[in-house]
């Protein structure tokens, strides 16, 4: 399984790199990304963080675990594992931040003041779970958010482009989804497919393609009439290259905004999943799932529900003020004359 | 006269209404011949836009062009084309221009490009040798400063220039017909006459033929070779600019002459034809015009008029000038 994600990071980062070359060729995209860059560098840099981080947790390899125990020995280790060290760097039971001694019982601690922010119930530091909980949120919230732009994009661009039978039937299909409970649709569907990352992210695919969808076909019946529409028409242009180059362009800052939120929007709801047990697990949902009792005890164990929280507000507000800031560059109505 | 370029021959057009199809333009036959100017006047709602529409049979659904209608297109039947076939005519043959400048240009692409897709949907040019025509095509239509124009965006541009960019794509590739929908409408007075001044020229440069839609004798007086002047779809009369304007037969054409302000009839009261164009649909039995001709007596009620022929290149439909012609 390993090699796997080895490859996909490589032909991620080779894509990206790719992506950016052909982008930059572009003066409109070259001048947008400087924009942008002005605009959120801050919010930007957390991204890149996250990603980086991400990214450093998707590279693994076999080999080198120090406590040379037989069940981590053969298992395949990010580089965030190498980093952390959690099979040996962790204490017997819950410390608090940078504490010196045990949370109960007042022992000395194996690594006294190193856990940035303390140990779990079972001594796991909880600065290393929630790094690998990034990762998580990055796959669902892009995966997901990968396949249902394009399905809700192709039934909603066709619907509102075409009309007749295929709006119909797209249609049809929208409300059907629509009139069963998402969350009880959500469950269904991860029972059926069963646990696991891709299984979620379908599950999450396929009942939340709705709502853009609808987006999509509103917006484009009211470009379908437009006279520039009309205009292309009288050239000679095919209704697949007005979809291409006169509907979706004009579109393009909703995807942007589509985006960022149904990506944020998932990250959330991946937590709500984990809260009924059906999450996935290393996620952030699962860290303040199992926080729910610790705020209950006296003294209270805050640490666990901080660091899932902290770094899922980080990455959610990251999210949202970039794609805000690639809405106004995106939509030349809104941007500055004479750059 | 020479072959015509494009002759509509009995055109109906009919859009779906309560209790059956209702015909919105009826019996439509006109020709254009190449390099002339051809004016199509009337009221709103008379049916000449959708008329326009027609010849590149851009009607919107559910529209229909009605069995028994034929437009020749340099001798080809447009309505038996296939659909891959009339696409390569739109935009390399017949061009168009609309009323709108202000929203016939894709906003989020710069203007230059869209000019340039006008090109390279029907030729094979490189990007570089379409870019190269599309400045030629900015000094030819008159946009100051064209290098630099073409990555304008449509809204960084006023009425006129977006106007002068949709005549070059219009113009793009020699088209044979331009096809202009009330072109001046939306502009304001100084830009209206270079608008025209730069179709003629083009139309007298490049050989061209103008099917000119509007609803201003202004616009007829300073472009127009002939004109023709439709009223409830149909077209009532029709004549060379002189004739019409000059002589005008069918008592609609003279009212709407008589609508038009002039210098020399300051401080009288301006004449109007009373009311507005029935509906389709709800035209009178007889004489469609009957319901507002000053000059209506009973036969009009009852019988359709014929075409009358008045002289070779003039014609009208109406009682009174058949009962003058023969006497």
């Amino acid at each position: 399984m390993a090699w796997i994600s080895n490859i996909t990071v490589i032909l991620l980062v080779a894509g990206a790199v790719w992506l950016a070359r052909v982008a930059s060729r572009s003066r409109y995209w070259r001048e947008s990304a400087r924009e942008l860059w002005r605009r959120r560098r801050v919010a930007l840099v957390v991204i890149g963080v996250f990603v980086f981080v991400a990214l450093l947790d998707s590279i693994s390899w076999v080999g080198g675990a120090r406590d040379g125990d037989n069940m981590t020995a053969f298992q395949a280790r990010s580089i965030i594992d190498r980093i952390f060290q959690p099979e040996t760097f962790k204490e017997a039971s819950y410390s608090a931040p940078l504490a010196g001694v045990a949370f109960y019982g007042g022992k000395e601690l194996k690594y006294p003041g190193a856990h940035l922010l303390g140990t779990d119930i079972l001594g796991r530091d909880v600065v290393y779970r929630a790094l690998k909980g990034v990762r998580v949120a990055l796959l669902i919230g892009a995966f997901t958010s990968l396949l249902v732009i394009p399905i809700a994009l192709l039934f909603g661009v066709s619907a509102g482009y075409f009309g007749r039978r295929i709006d119909d039937g797209v249609f049809f299909l929208m409300t059907v989804l629509a009139s069963v409970p998402s969350l009880l649709l959500l469950i269904a569907l991860i029972m059926a497919l069963g646990k696991g990352t891709l299984q979620i992210c379908i599950a999450l695919g396929v009942t939340g393609w709705v709502h853009f969808c609808r987006i999509a076909r509103g917006e484009t019946l009211k470009l379908r009439e437009a006279d520039f529409v009309d205009a292309a028409r009288a050239l000679g242009v095919s209704d697949t290259r007005i979809i291409f180059r006169h509907i979706l362009p004009n579109i393009a800052h909703l995807i942007i905004i589509t985006f960022a939120l149904t990506f944020t929007a998932l990250v959330l709801s991946e937590t709500i999943l984990s809260y009924l047990g059906i999450g996935v697990d290393g996620s952030w949902g699962q860290m303040i799932d199992q926080a729910r009792n610790e705020l209950s005890r006296a003294p209270i164990v805050w640490w666990n529900l901080a660091g899932a929280s902290i770094l899922l507000f980080t990455l959610v507000l990251a999210v949202n003020a970039v794609a805000d800031a690639m809405r106004d560059i995106a939509d030349p109505r809104t941007r500055r004359e004479g750059q | 006269m020479s072959a015509p370029l494009l002759s509509l021959e009995n055109l109906s057009i009919s859009f779906p209404a309560e209790g059956g199809r209702v015909r919105v333009v009826e019996g439509v036959s006109l020709s254009i011949a190449p390099g002339e100017t051809l004016a199509v006047v009337g009221e709103s709602g008379c049916g000449k836009s959708i008329t326009a529409l027609a010849m590149t049979r851009l009607i919107p659904r559910p529209g229909r062009i009605e069995p028994g209608s034929r437009i020749l297109f340099e001798g080809r039947d447009l309505l038996a084309l296939p659909v891959t076939e009339m696409r390569a005519i739109r935009g390399a043959r017949i061009g168009m221009i609309f009323q709108e400048p202000m929203t016939s240009l894709n906003p989020v692409t710069q203007v230059g490009a869209q000019v340039r897709e006008a090109i390279q949907l029907h030729t094979r040019a490189s990007t570089a040798d379409a870019r190269r025509r599309v400045v030629e095509l900015f000094e030819m239509v008159g946009i100051p400063d064209p290098v630099r124009r073409i990555h304008a965006y449509p809204h960084q541009l006023s009425g006129g220039l977006k106007q002068r960019v949709m005549i070059a794509m219009a113009m793009a590739m020699k088209p044979r017909l331009l096809i202009a929908d009330e072109p001046t409408t939306a502009l304001d007075a100084t830009i209206r006459a270079q608008i025209l001044d730069l179709i003629r020229n083009l139309s007298e440069s490049t050989g061209t033929a103008v099917l000119l839609i509007t609803h201003d004798f202004g616009v007829v007086n300073e472009v127009a070779d002939r004109v023709a002047v439709m009223y409830a779809g149909e077209i009532v009369e029709e004549g060379t600019r002189e004739e019409i304007l000059a002589n005008p037969q069918h008592p609609y054409a003279q009212g709407l002459l008589k609508s038009i302000p002039r210098a020399d009839a300051r401080g009288r009261r301006l004449e109007e034809i009373k009311g507005s164009v029935p509906r389709p649909g709800q035209w009178p039995t007889g004489c469609r015009f009957n319901t507002r001709c000053p000059h209506v007596f009973d036969r009009c009620r009852i019988e359709v008029p014929a075409r009358t022929v008045v002289s070779p290149t003039q014609a009208a439909r109406c009682h009174l000038v058949e009962q003058r012609s023969r006497a």
